[in-house]
């Protein structure tokens, strides 16, 4: 029992260590790599040190686990990693509250303090798995995008919360009752699924950053309630990993947390719409002439957005470009921190492209670039290059950090149609002296280009 | 005891935010979907509980392996799929 914490501390080295490695692409592999033999080294250090479990019946539990979840990460489409995602943080909040469960059935009678971390382990490990399933079914398109509101909402998710302290501290006076027990699992799956179902697609990054929180949250309650470092530790990281990037991605939108959780965005903006469109003059171009536009330029910078991924029309970039880089002009990528369906996500979608890591730019460094920037080509992106967000206040968008793109000296905008983008808004860009639009679904739009290019 | 352990958690937070603020825009899928790996660390936590006492607590610990095994397994491999994928020119 006691050496086996020796190894809880190393594989917790190792997982810090490949965090660390993080930090750079070309030594995230090996990252990764060091993290998981720490995971291996904890689950052999376990193993060998309890000895009265049934070591078959372990084995047999991990290989079914092993395979289903490497089917899921050979056979998961990369435009479907956000989905992935959310089940995985489903099942691991869901084994963290299961293991709390366990040790409940077990114990008689254990301090105030194990209760406490039981009650907290069971609450935010169910909360994760109920609310990741609502977040996989609106990712998969099985649940509407949409908010899903209803009156006295807020009211309700309110009750349930209380309901849920009260049935926690009765757990505590009296661990015999087992109404108060199933009671705290009830209530956490209920308020899981009613705290993610008035959360609109768009935001979707948020929230599975903030159910990645919590999956760590809930292992390090069970670590607590286990007093096992390993657990503690681990899920320490991971609930600051998953802390910081719902930061980052409610900075990409400008919007509290609060407001996510809470404001239903999407739904307020469809009906409060109407009339008050304002009507933008646009220029609209043939591929041709966009081509010759392109041929006189030095610098281009592509904004993807995520009708480009939709489109599938990664590969139709890169062969743009690397055409355009052959005529010895630069192209860059622009990534807004919301431009894909997850943290990072857009970043993923173009290396599985093969587009060169280096040429993918975040915010903060490509918007200076834009000054000196021949052609800025939007393809599938809205929200995130609407220059309202800069001085619009009425606009739902205003204050959201945006790629200046207008800076550039043409901004070649292509979009199936004028339909607006997911904040359900018209974008004044498209109206701009030196904006242009080139209509059609992306890919298509892309390969036709790369022929006009190649007919000049 | 419980100080201790309290004191290791804060501090991991500490770390954590430490380490994980190094990490580029670029590499935060990867980053979400490793530690959601490790946050399969829960696995222990299962093993341990399967040998509570042969009755539920131990059919409940035994889905949690499973559970905590896609996670894991599941969590490292799409991580190393995804890094592969990161190329220099």
């Amino acid at each position: 029992m006691a050496y086996s914490n020796i190894f809880y501390v190393l594989a917790a080295v190792l997982f810090i260590l490949g965090i660390k490695k993080l930090s750079h692409p070309k030594t995230a592999r090996n990252g990764n790599f060091i993290a998981a033999s720490g995971m291996l080294i904890a689950i052999l250090a376990t193993l060998l040190s309890y000895g009265a479990i049934d070591l078959q019946m372990i084995f047999i539990g991990m290989i079914i686990g092993s395979i289903i979840g490497a089917t899921f990460a050979l056979k998961v489409e990369m435009t479907q990693m956000p989905q992935m995602v959310a089940i995985f943080n489903g099942f691991g909040g869901s084994a963290s509250a299961l293991v709390a469960a366990a040790e409940f059935l077990k114990t008689g009678d254990a301090t105030t303090f194990t209760y406490s971390t039981i009650v907290i382990s069971i609450f935010v490990g169910t909360l994760t798995f109920t609310g990741s399933f609502i977040a996989f079914g609106k990712l998969q398109g099985f649940i509407s995008g949409q908010p899903i509101v209803f009156p006295g909402q807020q009211l309700i998710n309110a009750l349930f919360a209380l309901a849920l302290l009260a049935t926690g501290f009765f757990i505590v006076q009296e661990p015999n009752q087992m109404n108060y027990f199933y009671g705290v699992i009830i209530i956490s799956a209920i308020l899981g699924i009613t705290l993610t179902i008035p959360i609109g697609g768009a935001d979707m990054p948020v929230v599975i950053s903030l159910l990645n929180s919590y999956s760590g949250v809930a292992a390090a309650a069970t670590g607590f309630v286990l007093m096992n470092n390993g657990l503690i530790i681990s899920g320490a990281l991971v609930g600051a990993s998953g802390l910081i990037l719902t930061n980052i991605m409610c900075k990409g939108m400008n919007r509290s947390l609060a407001n996510v959780i809470f404001g239903a965005v999407g739904l307020e903006q469809e009906s409060s719409q109407g009339g008050s469109e304002k009507q933008v003059t646009i220029k609209s171009y043939s591929t041709e002439e966009a081509a010759m536009i392109f041929d006189a330029a030095e610098k281009i910078i592509v904004v993807p957005g995520y009708g480009l991924a939709v489109a599938q029309a990664q590969h139709a970039v890169r062969e743009v470009a690397e055409f355009l880089e052959g005529k010895d002009k630069q192209v860059l990528y622009a990534i807004h921190p919301v431009a894909g369906r997850m943290p990072g996500h857009m970043n993923v979608l173009l290396a599985e492209a093969n587009i060169p890591y280096e040429q993918l730019k975040d915010l903060d460094e490509i918007n200076p670039e834009f000054e000196d920037c021949d052609v800025a080509l939007v393809l599938g992106a809205n929200d995130v290059v609407n220059p309202a967000a800069r001085h619009d206040t009425s606009s739902p968008i205003y204050g959201m950090p945006i790629l200046d793109v207008d800076k550039s000296r043409t901004v070649i905008i292509n979009k199936r149609t004028m339909n607006t983008g997911f904040a359900g808004i018209q974008n004044e860009l498209f109206g701009f002296d030196n904006s242009i639009m080139v209509f059609g679904d992306a890919k298509d739009m892309l390969q036709q280009l790369l022929k006009d290019l190649k007919e000049l | 005891m419980d100080i201790n352990i309290l004191t290791v958690f804060i501090l991991a937070i500490f770390v954590g935010f430490e380490i994980i603020t190094k990490v580029p825009p670029t590499l935060h899928t990867p980053l979400m979907s490793g530690s959601n790996a490790i946050s399969g660390i829960a696995v222990v936590g299962a093993i341990i509980s399967t040998k509570i006492d042969g009755g539920v607590g131990t059919y409940l610990g035994l889905i949690a392996v499973v559970f905590a095994t896609i996670n894991v397994v599941g969590g490292f491999m799409v991580t190393d799929r995804m890094l592969k994928m990161f190329k220099r020119k």
